[in-house]
């Protein structure tokens, strides 16, 4: 864990004890047997911003309280130890978008509703299953924005999309020449293809060449923030289960097979923590963000896939049931994974900015 | 010189302490021996000390500075930690290196300001702040290993001194030592309150020290037999069966040591992507042709880059709590592993070139290279292996213990 400052220790422990008491995994587990077509319940989404959660990285002109990356991440980290559904990860992302590219008339408009949990934004870039931001062929002429975006996070519940389009970035409001078609994905949280068809669309006109990729290295850094607390939880589940059942008339914690399996697996949990944090003082610190984001991700997809693997092999059988919950991390884990880079796409992404 | 030294009254003590080294290292480093590092205690043996090399080692060692953080009283530098950075930093930026190190630095120095009596700590710490004596390590034995406290080895009391006889194994720099702490059984019937830490001469009669060839060539370590070695009594560091504690205490030094990133990534080299792209074709967009290394080597620096910060949280969370980080024993496991598996890589993009042993065709670099490669299988043995640091990691720091 990063040395934190006293106002950080305070946030992460509110954050821990509003997941344990009123955000446990059986809240998640109940949205999900609705079949809650935004995947989130808005009073938990008040809650949470209520808290200022919502506005961590937003600047206190524009209603947040400008209290950083490493900030965020702890809380982020809290929100996926018990899988909380929220769009958090993703306002904030677009928010960050819009902080950085954005015109003051736009950050006017959408940041104050965006740290105030009134409105909720999301970042719209890939077009296929596969992330690919060089591969993008949405395009705006006249103020219109046409295009298909696949798998958009949290687009049942947004107002705002910030898109991708040939030539920059864009904020387009849901509404006329919007359209959504859900997909279900195995962790069941919201996921739309979302069809712009002549949507009115304003240009990000900020932020300088690189700002598409400034925004994925920022939603690549939350993202493992999230997956962090998620192979935590694993980890420390399966390590509580290795410790009360019992075989051969013995606990098996006690077995070396499995207590050398735990030893790797907390082993690859620091240096994935190490990579995560480094990756949110980065952000904080403004300096080597795209290098430090590529590590966070490629570390946070490589630890968890291992994680969230091995979870289910080390509780056996109880490890496949449906009631059991360590099922419903293995499936969030690999759309984390598979989210703004998978393992393929970081490492060439690592070699490209190391000029190999 | 950009040296400050008179800038005005509100210059802090640590500026100043700051000017005190830059001007000690211009008096006293020889710019000749900028890059070098310290000849005697490299790992396949000691060199011989030039003129120039003697003189830097006499500076630093009347100051106690390499031994910065050591109390005065015995011949330390007595700076604070901070203060000791900055000595460290100074030394860098001016190309200068530490020339007081080996065992009795690292582990044996630490352990005896702790639990040494007044008198063995005036006897042995000052030589060892001058560099002027070499301390070896005397804890393994033919049939204790990993279960170090099987050790054997018997030291009787005859009154004024203790006899001893046995053997120990395994024994780095024990052909150049003066000096061996070494772990002793002065109790049979008790096997972890029965050993004892005692202090023997090299030189004594009966201490016969036989190298051992190692798969790297060198033979930087000796089977150690001792025979009716008479060691006086003085020489027992703590009580008579307290040798457990103590040199458990003496690991935990050795452990921090060989896992500390800073001196894990001087030992890597340049990176391994710079070499391929030296060695290998290069496409059209600049990248390694070979998309299969490529995507190896970029695997390999990610996982050695989330070391690194790993490494420096520990330090940084040591520094915040105070004591020894909890994942020493993760640091160890997962540097020596990554450094091993960096010299394999490193031989697969440079072929068979990379696998000289002798002789023409090869640069001296390469050749240490090989050697350092087969050397660095022994980094998940010694120190307590990489199995005995996770049988650590699970029992004490994840509890994986019977609860019944
Ligand atoms: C280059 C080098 C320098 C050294 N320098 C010194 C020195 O200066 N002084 C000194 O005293 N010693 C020194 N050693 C010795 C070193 O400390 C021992 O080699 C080490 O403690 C391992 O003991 P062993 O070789 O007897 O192996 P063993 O203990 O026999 O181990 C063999 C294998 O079994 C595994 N194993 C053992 N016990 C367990 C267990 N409980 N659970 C699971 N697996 C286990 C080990 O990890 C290893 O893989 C040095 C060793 C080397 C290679």
């Amino acid at each position: 864990m990063a040395v934190l400052n006293d106002e950080q220790v305070m946030l992460r422990d509110m954050a821990r004890e509003w997941v344990t008491n009123e955000s446990p995994v059986s809240a998640f587990r109940a949205l999900r047997d609705r079949e809650d077509a935004h995947g989130f319940d808005p009073d938990a989404y008040r809650a949470m911003a209520e808290m200022g959660w919502t506005g961590i990285v937003i600047p206190e002109q524009h209603g947040g309280s400008d209290f950083g990356w490493l900030s965020l991440g702890l809380v982020v980290e809290e929100l996926g130890k018990t899988l909380t559904s929220s769009p958090l990860v993703s306002s904030t992302i677009a928010a960050s978008a819009i902080l950085l590219g954005g015109s003051e008339a736009q950050q006017e408009r959408w940041l104050p509703r965006l740290a105030s949990g009134e409105a909720v934004a999301t970042l719209a870039v890939d077009e296929g299953p596969r992330h690919d931001p060089a591969r993008i062929s949405a395009s705006v002429s006249d103020g219109k924005l046409s295009g298909t975006k696949a798998f958009v996070a949290e687009a049942h519940a947004a107002q705002l999309f910030v898109v991708a389009a040939t030539d920059g970035l864009y904020l387009v409001e849901s509404g006329a020449g919007v359209q959504l078609a859900t997909r279900q994905l195995v962790d069941r949280r919201s996921h739309a293809q979302v069809e712009f068809r002549d949507a009115p669309a304003e240009r990000l006109g900020g932020g300088g060449d690189n700002l598409l990729d400034d925004v994925l290295d920022r939603a690549r850094i939350v993202t493992s923030a999230e997956m962090l607390g998620t192979a935590q939880a694993v980890f420390d589940s399966t390590l509580g289960y290795l410790k009360q059942r019992v075989q051969f008339n013995q606990v098996l914690a006690t077995f070396q097979a499995l207590q050398h399996r735990m030893a790797d697996l907390y082993g690859d949990l620091a240096t994935m923590r190490s990579a995560v944090e480094g990756g949110l003082q980065a952000l904080d610190s403004g300096f080597g963000i795209a290098r430090a984001a590529t590590i966070a991700k490629a570390e946070a997809n490589r630890v968890l896939h291992r994680i969230s693997n091995e979870g289910i092999q080390l509780h056996g059988g109880i490890g496949m049931t449906d009631e059991y919950d360590v099922g419903l991390y293995l499936k969030r884990a690999r759309v984390l994974e598979a989210a703004w880079g998978n393992t393929a796409f970081l490492r060439d992404r690592f070699a490209t900015i190391g000029g190999y | 010189m950009a040296t400050k030294v008179d800038t005005a009254p509100a210059q802090s003590e640590e500026d100043a302490f700051r000017a005190e080294v830059r001007a000690f290292l211009a008096e006293h480093f020889p710019p000749e021996l900028k890059g070098q590092s310290n000849v005697l205690s490299a790992i396949e043996g000691p060199g011989d000390e030039t003129d120039a090399q003697r003189r830097w080692r006499e500076a630093v060692g009347a100051r106690g500075w390499g031994t910065p953080t050591w109390p005065k009283d015995y011949g330390g530098g007595g700076l604070s930690r901070r203060k000791a950075r900055i000595l460290e930093e100074e030394f860098a930026r001016a190309g200068a290196w530490n020339p007081i190190g080996g065992m009795g630095v690292m582990m044996f120095g630490p352990t005896l300001l702790e639990y040494g009596s007044e008198e063995q700590k005036r006897e042995h710490i000052p030589p060892i702040c001058r560099g002027e004596i070499r301390w070896c390590q005397g804890y393994s034995e033919p049939n204790a290993g990993s279960d170090l406290a099987n050790l054997q080895m018997s030291a009787e009391d005859r009154g004024d001194h203790y006899l001893v006889n046995g053997q120990k194994t395994w024994t780095s720099g024990g052909q150049w030592a003066d000096k061996m702490f070494a772990l002793v059984r002065t109790d049979r019937s008790d096997k972890h309150r029965g050993i004892s830490f005692l202090l023997i001469d090299m030189d004594a009669p009966g201490v016969e020290v036989r190298p051992i060839r190692m798969i790297s060539g060198a033979s930087p370590f000796c089977e150690t037999f001792f025979t009716d070695v008479r060691v006086p009594k003085k020489n027992l560091v703590g009580e008579e069966g307290q040798g457990w504690t103590i040199g458990k205490r003496l690991l935990q030094h050795e452990r921090t040591n060989l896992s500390g990133g800073g001196s894990m990534a001087r030992l890597m080299g340049p990176n391994l992507s710079d070499i391929a792209r030296r060695e290998g074709d290069i496409d059209a967009a600049g990248r390694l042709a070979d998309t299969v290394l490529r995507d190896r080597i970029a695997d390999f620096e990610i996982r050695w880059n989330a070391f690194l910060l790993t490494a420096r949280r520990a330090m940084e969370e040591s520094k915040a709590q105070g004591g020894v980080s909890e994942i020493s024993s993760v640091l160890k496991k997962l540097g020596t592993k990554l450094g091993q598996e960096r010299a394999e890589l490193l031989i697969e993009i440079v072929g068979l070139q990379g696998l000289g042993w002798d002789g023409d065709g090869f640069s001296e670099g390469e050749l240490e290279r090989t050697r350092g490669w087969l050397f660095g299988k022994a980094t998940t043995i010694y120190g307590g292996s990489t199995e005995i640091q996770n049988n650590i990691i699970a029992k004490r720091v994840l509890g994986m213990l019977d609860h019944q």
